[in-house]
């Protein structure tokens, strides 16, 4: 198990563990973690688990693929350190990791 | 995969151009009368090729789900050549993975104005309106950009009171103990109030804004509706209208509304007039057809569904998934088309450059492959937010939170009044490969 800290904009926190290989939207889903919607079912097709994720952290998440940044590119909330969430898997090296979260999902 | 490629020589869409107006005639099967079981038992038994889904016939009947659990099954990827010499011939892409795959191509299946747009029949070439979501990237990404703000969440936000006390008005003035249309007083009346709040347009002109979104997906061969050139010209003097706002707004501070976001965006201030046109028809379309027949259906659905109807005045609480599943359910917009931009393989099938390539999301919704039980309506299904209504990749629906608001709103204010809303009738539904909808529906609330 990988301990993620999900961070609602709010400032809420949810500490979950999501099972090793899986992606980090369905981490939140099945943790009823609010705040990620998953539409698309981990396409990186739409957006709607959408995250922020610290720098500090940027070299074990991975960067974002093609596809994923032209859905990313498209959000009015999309920042440099933007990712989806559904396009990263749990992993050791992210154990501990913070997931931060727009106010809304669109 | 490379067994199953068959040459499809003769299942190439014809090219650009080749259909000419007025149409030719359309060949549909002889049969003796169009009551709904024999077009169903029609469909279920016809040799596949000979059907031509894009007829109106199917969709006015809503007897084309006959078909396309047949397609699903047996060929998920199939070509339509029937009457190829009225839509140039199509492929029918009706599992969800396979849309999935096609919707997040971009790349490979262009939705370009100029090669016949986003819709199974062409954008007629002497009247092309580019919009954005018939443009393929760059344009499409800061011109959808530049609309995108009025639609997000925070945004939304602002509009919920008035939404809510609309919402509120409107029910408070339905008659009780006698049959009206709810299309007429509700799903219109709720779509067009919005819209003309979206557009800074007068509210007491809003049911221009429905005529507009009608005459612009009207098929302009069928008896009643405008002919092509008349058409033409009530959408050119919508852009009349529009342009008097615009000339309004444009030296003006901005304002928030569409056309003042458009009037002050880099990326469209500067848009030739059919532009103009094509992004107003989109937005006029996208947020009153889709949002309408979602508010028509959803209570057609808890109707035929009384335990469903049951489950939801116990629990309140359900609105908000229910609406995710009268969205899957109905399906507003049946189709979105892409045009190949080089051969490539779908499902195993061969398609050219230049194929005409229908994803079908209202197939998509119904896959038991990938969704349980898809023909139940479930108003607390598991996950339905995960449902292919919206489209996905870059062109999937921009106004999609709004449209959940509203139905989440209307939802929630109807159980606050009305312990019970009857359908009288079968509702009649829109004679359209495209908008699936109704154009009428009698109820009743009890006295």
């Amino acid at each position: 198990m990988v301990k993620i800290i999900y961070v609602e904009h709010n400032g809420a926190r949810h500490e979950v563990n999501v099972p090793e290989g899986e992606n980090l939207m369905e981490g939140a889903l099945q943790n009823n973690v609010p705040g990620i919607d998953g539409d698309c079912g981990g396409n990186a097709a739409c957006a709607t688990c959408h995250c922020y994720i610290p720098a500090e952290w940027e070299h074990a998440t991975g960067t974002r693929s093609e596809t994923e940044d032209a859905m990313i590119e498209l959000a009015d909330t999309a920042r440099p350190n933007s990712r989806l969430a559904c396009q990263i898997t749990a992993s050791a090296a992210l154990d501990g990791l913070e997931v931060h979260m727009p106010a809304t999902q669109h | 995969m490379a067994t199953q490629l068959k040459d499809t020589r003769h299942t190439q869409s014809l090219p650009q151009g080749s259909v000419t107006w007025p149409l030719p005639p359309r060949m549909r099967p002889d049969l003796p009368d169009h009551d709904k079981a024999t077009l169903e038992s029609y469909l279920a038994a016809a040799p596949l090729e000979d059907v031509d889904i894009a007829d109106p016939l199917w969709w006015e009947t809503d007897t084309n789900h006959v078909y396309f659990k047949r397609l699903r099954a047996e060929a998920p990827v199939f070509f339509t050549s029937v009457n190829s010499n009225r839509h140039r011939g199509f492929w029918n892409v009706t599992r969800w993975n396979d849309v999935m795959a096609v919707d997040t191509n971009h790349q490979v299946f262009s939705s370009e104005a100029m090669l016949g747009g986003i819709t199974l029949f062409d954008m007629d070439p002497d009247f092309i309106m580019p919009m954005f979501i018939a443009m393929d990237p760059p344009k499409h990404d800061v011109q959808r950009k530049a609309v995108n703000p009025i639609v997000s969440g925070q945004n939304l936000a602002s509009y919920e009171e008035l939404i809510r006390s609309r919402t509120a008005e409107v029910l408070d003035g339905l008659p009780r103990g006698e049959a009206f249309d709810w299309v007429d007083r509700v799903s219109i009346e709720l779509t067009s109030r919005m819209l003309a709040t979206l557009f800074g347009w007068p509210q007491e002109r809003r049911r221009m804004l429905t005529y507009w979104s009608d005459v612009s997906t009207a098929d302009p061969e069928l008896p009643g509706n405008p002919g092509k050139e008349e058409r033409q010209g009530i959408l050119l003097g919508m852009l009349q209208e529009f342009t008097m706002l615009w000339n309004e707004r444009v030296n003006a501070e901005p304002t928030g509304d569409l056309v003042s976001m458009l009037a002050h965006n880099p990326a469209t201030r500067n848009m030739p007039p059919m532009e103009f046109m094509g992004n107003l028809v989109l937005l006029i379309v996208g947020g009153n057809d889709t949002t309408r027949n979602s508010i028509s259906g959803g209570l057609y659905f808890l109707n035929q569904n009384p335990a469903e109807y049951a489950k939801l005045k116990a629990n309140h609480g359900l609105v908000e998934n229910m609406v995710s599943e009268i969205i899957r359910y109905q399906t507003p917009l049946a189709h979105m088309r892409r045009t190949a931009l080089q051969d490539t393989v779908l499902g195993g099938q061969l398609i050219h450059k230049g194929d005409k390539v229908v994803m079908w999301y209202s197939s998509a919704n119904r896959d038991d492959t990938v969704l349980d039980n898809p023909d139940a309506f479930i108003i607390d299904r598991p996950r339905a937010r995960q449902h292919m209504a919206f489209g996905f990749g870059i062109h999937r629906c921009v106004g999609n939170r709004l449209a959940e608001l509203q139905l989440k709103i209307l939802w929630e204010e109807i159980l606050k009044r009305f312990d019970h809303i009857e359908v009288l009738d079968e509702p009649e539904r829109v004679p359209s490969a495209f908008v699936r909808g109704y154009k009428k529906m009698m109820v009743r609330i009890p006295a």
